[in-house]
């Protein structure tokens, strides 16, 4: 009895494997991003315009699928073996992970990283000239010192920089460990606060209260998923907050100098079309985004005791009312 | 689905069925509800990474990093027996302690190895593809546990360590030092897990922090599924049953991911995989109640 039921099963399992193989072959692009989040989704959302942009639509025979790993590195390599036996022309993989566990699967199909902060310690790519390998991308490192200019603009006696992060993500643990080296050479120190988990974010914060005369964050998972509970930190103490990303802006920080995501994924769809149009990925350097966007919240400003100035505000590409 | 992803969930599964087998000896034979194995998982994956990456060789790297999983269930199990604090809410603290433990052994959330030689790298065969290779490889790992463990288990020790968990007070009063048998039978749950975690890392190419998110729901869906199959209390028939339910739910994750022929989703995965395991935990109950009626 239990036998026949677990033959059966193993049929149904066959039968299913049997109805999905063999489909005919068309262009087709395979996109993969660790957990589904609003800056991870413009990114798909770029690529996917970039290509139809350039012709290249489902209607006129594009192969597009998405899939996410919701957060477990467990799917994210069977995705990755999924793409690879599903050949096609190119895999776009976003966010350092899931970039890893495809690039491990995929030895000869081409594979374009996005939103990865170092590709090099990833091991994605061995140095940011054309790699030789199958592999090619855009990080989204953001270059620290303007950052730090920023910070400056906004607090010019800045001293003390707070950052809370999540000492779990790789690219907030790359961001912390440069400014650890660079602040001090600009007569400002580093003071972290870790946040391993999103509910530890407003702790994090108010752990800072007293040391720091501003609190930095980059893009961190943890930080920007709970940015409000650091907005109140910083309304209630007074410390002004910059961001890395646009979107906390609207949400409360100051300022923010960010990458847009979704012209992050237009610039990788654009790597994407080179190597549908014959270019081997192995030739194409490794990019990084310069599409960098000033982002002030004058409001924000006034709540956490800062007055913005007039150059300052001239040069943003938004300022929010 | 094609070949590669079917061998690639078949391999994820037997590393997978390394954790099955020590949930089932925590759970269901010591009957202690053990979560460490959420940091032992990525412990494994952290420890071996890191040696490798340090220069050293990858199987005594992977010894090291099983090791190091059996010294944190011990822990567990310390904190338990001599510390008094209940069974859950010691491997609660444990699996927490680890998330931080782990970070500092990588000294970074995530640790590269796909540049790096692995156990696997020695066994690359000209005439069998990786693709096939890894996951026999794997698998003849499995097999060579699931037999030591039945031999284990019934041995004289086996047998105590059995009988603390069924019944704590007769096996004392057998003269069975149940401490000791709880603190044993964890280190050997946890050193698989971490012997898997650690195999996992090399396979994929890296060890990183969020790896052990959820492991301890996979393993334990893994023991049920296997149990639903084979209701057999056979020892041999259920070792060998979790480590197929943990086979079986990877198959499940592959077939959900190829779901988007009936308008499925990408983000629908776990809801399918969930519905799929349920069907399965439903079925022996169905079973039953048919019988019922015909009778």
């Amino acid at each position: 009895m239990r036998l026949t039921l677990l033959a059966q099963s193993v049929f149904c399992v066959a039968a299913l494997f049997a109805t999905m193989t063999g489909t005919a072959r068309a262009q087709s692009v395979a996109v993969t991003s660790i957990v589904e989040h609003p800056a991870l989704d413009a990114i798909k959302d770029g690529v996917k315009d970039a290509l139809t942009d350039a012709g290249h639509t489902e209607e006129k025979g594009l192969r597009w699928q998405f899939q996410t790993a919701q957060g477990n590195t467990a799917i994210a390599a069977q995705i990755a073996r999924k793409f690879v036996g599903d050949q096609p022309d190119v895999i776009v993989a976003i966010a350092t992970p899931s970039a890893q566990a495809v690039v491990a699967a995929a030895k000869t199909i081409p594979v374009v990283y996005a939103a990865v902060t170092d590709p090099v310690a990833a091991q994605l790519v061995p140095s940011l000239e054309p790699s030789g390998s199958n592999v090619t991308g855009v990080s989204d490192s953001l270059e620290l010192a303007r950052q730090i200019e920023l910070i400056k603009q906004v607090v010019p006696n800045a001293r003390k920089v707070g950052m809370v992060y999540n000492p779990g993500e790789a690219n907030s643990v790359a961001v912390v460990e440069q400014l650890r080296e660079l602040l001090p050479t600009m007569g400002m120190s580093l003071i972290e606060a870790g946040a391993p988990r999103t509910v530890d974010v407003g702790a994090a914060a108010r752990s800072l209260v007293g040391k720091v005369d501003v609190i930095y964050t980059n893009t961190d998972n943890n930080v920007v998923s709970a940015y409000e509970s650091l907005v109140k930190v910083g309304n209630d103490a007074q410390i002004p907050l910059v961001a890395s990303d646009t979107a906390s802006v609207a949400r409360g920080a100051i300022a923010a100098l960010g990458l847009d995501y979704y012209e992050m994924g237009r610039q990788a769809g654009r790597l994407v079309l080179r190597i549908l149009d014959g270019e081997n990925p192995g030739d194409i350097p490794s990019e990084t985004s310069d599409q960098l966007a000033l982002h002030l919240n004058p409001e924000a400003a006034r709540k956490q005791g800062v007055t913005l100035s007039s150059e300052l505000l001239e040069t943003a590409a938004v300022v929010l009312e | 689905m094609s070949w590669y992803a079917l061998w690639g969930a078949l391999e994820i599964g037997f590393i997978y069925g390394l954790v099955a087998l020590g949930v089932l000896i925590s759970f269901r034979i010591l009957r202690f509800p053990d979560l460490t194995v959420d940091g032992s998982f990525p412990l494994g994956a952290a420890v071996a990474a890191t040696l490798i990456v340090a220069g050293w060789e990858p199987f005594s790297a992977t010894l090291v990093a099983t090791l190091a999983g059996g010294l944190a269930g011990a822990i567990t199990g310390w904190l338990n027996v001599r510390l008094r604090i209940m069974d859950l809410l010691a491997s609660i603290l444990m699996m927490i302690a680890l998330y931080s433990i782990n970070l500092r052994i990588m000294g970074r959330p995530n640790v590269p190895l796909i540049t790096e030689p692995t156990v696997f790298s020695f066994f690359e065969l000209d005439t069998v593809p990786e693709y096939i290779s890894r996951p026999l490889l794997v698998l003849a790992v499995v097999v060579a546990i699931k037999l030591a463990l039945d031999w284990y288990l019934g041995t004289r020790t086996g047998l105590a360590l059995r009988a603390t968990g069924s019944n704590p007070r007769m096996a004392r009063a057998q003269g069975v030092a149940t401490g000791v048998m709880v603190l044993a039978g964890l280190a050997l749950s946890n050193a698989l897990c971490a012997l898997g975690g650690a195999l996992f890392a090399q396979s994929q190419g890296v060890s990183d922090i969020s790896m052990g998110i959820g492991t301890i729901v996979i393993g334990l869906a893994a023991v049920i599924v296997g149990e639903s199959l084979f209701s057999s209390r056979k020892l041999i028939v259920m070792t060998a049953a979790v480590v197929l339910g943990a086979v079986l739910y990877r198959l499940f994750v592959a077939l959900a991911l190829n779901a988007d022929f009936i308008g499925l989703q990408a983000q629908d995965l776990n809801l399918i995989t969930a519905v799929l395991v349920t069907i399965f935990l439903v079925v022996p109950l169905l079973r039953q109640k048919l019988r019922e009626r015909r009778n």
